[in-house]
């Protein structure tokens, strides 16, 4: 029952911390808000029984990805409501557009409730004994690619922000 | 008791929708190119989560080796865009999408 409850607060907050990050007018706030939703995201990982994988989408996004945002916010020196706004004609195309889209969306989902899950239920499916196996019998590959990514953004990343490019 | 013996399995499909059309209101609505790659952070987080929410319900781990990936994928694109913006910021003095139009036919 408490389950439930947590469910609908967690995903309240979340639409909520979103429509904030998308409306609030100083980019700082939008950033913070983006924090507050990525921490109900992983209130929903926990309540999924994939505890491992809330601890890294915190550690990730909380920690890493949204640091670097605040720290590019602040070298641009934007902590200040600047920004020129689109005309009411493209913002309510904007809104008439997206609302459209979860039309959409919403309606193709109408079948969903035919997906039937064929095995029973397994609480450790999260925990980092299984996600390990899987990562490295059957995921070898992908996870090693995944490093020369890495290498190649670290790359770019430098090479973009050096001074002058010759 | 995980939520996903509880909880209908479309709460989580229409949440996820409900969290990505956030994300595209935002690549839309906003001109300040960090708010849209925030924006473009909370669509790849919707899909994570139906991800994971699919993971659990059919007991399957592979669905939650897929989120490492796209997590692995976000922190390459955002440290590769922020140091595109930084170059255009530097460039334009704006963080202005509208700036970059000379590509505009």
């Amino acid at each position: 029952m408490i389950t439930t409850y947590l469910f609908y607060l967690l995903s309240f907050l979340a639409i909520m911390f979103a429509l904030m990050v998308v409306f609030s007018k100083n980019p700082v706030h939008s950033v913070l808000y983006l924090v507050l939703t990525f921490f109900t995201i992983a209130g929903h990982y926990v309540l999924l029984n994939a505890q491992f994988l809330a601890a890294v989408h915190v550690i990730v996004y909380a920690g890493a990805i949204m640091v670097l945002f605040l720290f590019v916010i602040m070298l641009m020196n934007l902590n200040k409501e600047t920004e020129p706004h689109k005309s009411i004609w493209l913002k309510a195309s904007a809104a008439v557009a997206s609302g459209s889209l979860l039309v959409v969306m919403v309606g193709s989902l109408k079948g969903a409730a035919s997906i039937q899950s064929t095995q029973a239920f397994d609480p450790g499916i999260g925990l980092i004994e299984n996600l390990g196996q899987t990562l490295f019998h059957e995921f070898l590959l992908p996870f090693e690619v995944s490093s020369i990514l890495l290498l190649a953004a670290m790359v770019g990343a430098v090479m973009l922000g050096k001074k002058s490019i010759k | 008791m995980s939520a996903i013996q509880i909880i209908p399995i479309q709460w989580y499909l229409l949440l996820s929708t409900v969290l990505f059309t956030i994300g595209v209101l935002g690549v839309l609505f906003r001109r300040n190119a960090i708010i849209i790659f925030m924006s473009i952070e909370l669509m790849l987080n919707a899909v994570n989560l139906l991800l994971v929410a699919f993971s659990s319900y059919l007991s399957d781990s592979k669905g939650q080796v897929f989120v490492f990936f796209i997590m692995a994928v976000a922190a390459a694109e955002v440290a590769v865009g922020l140091a595109i913006l930084m170059m255009v910021y530097r460039n334009s003095k704006s963080s202005d999408i509208h700036m970059l139009n000379k590509l505009k036919w």
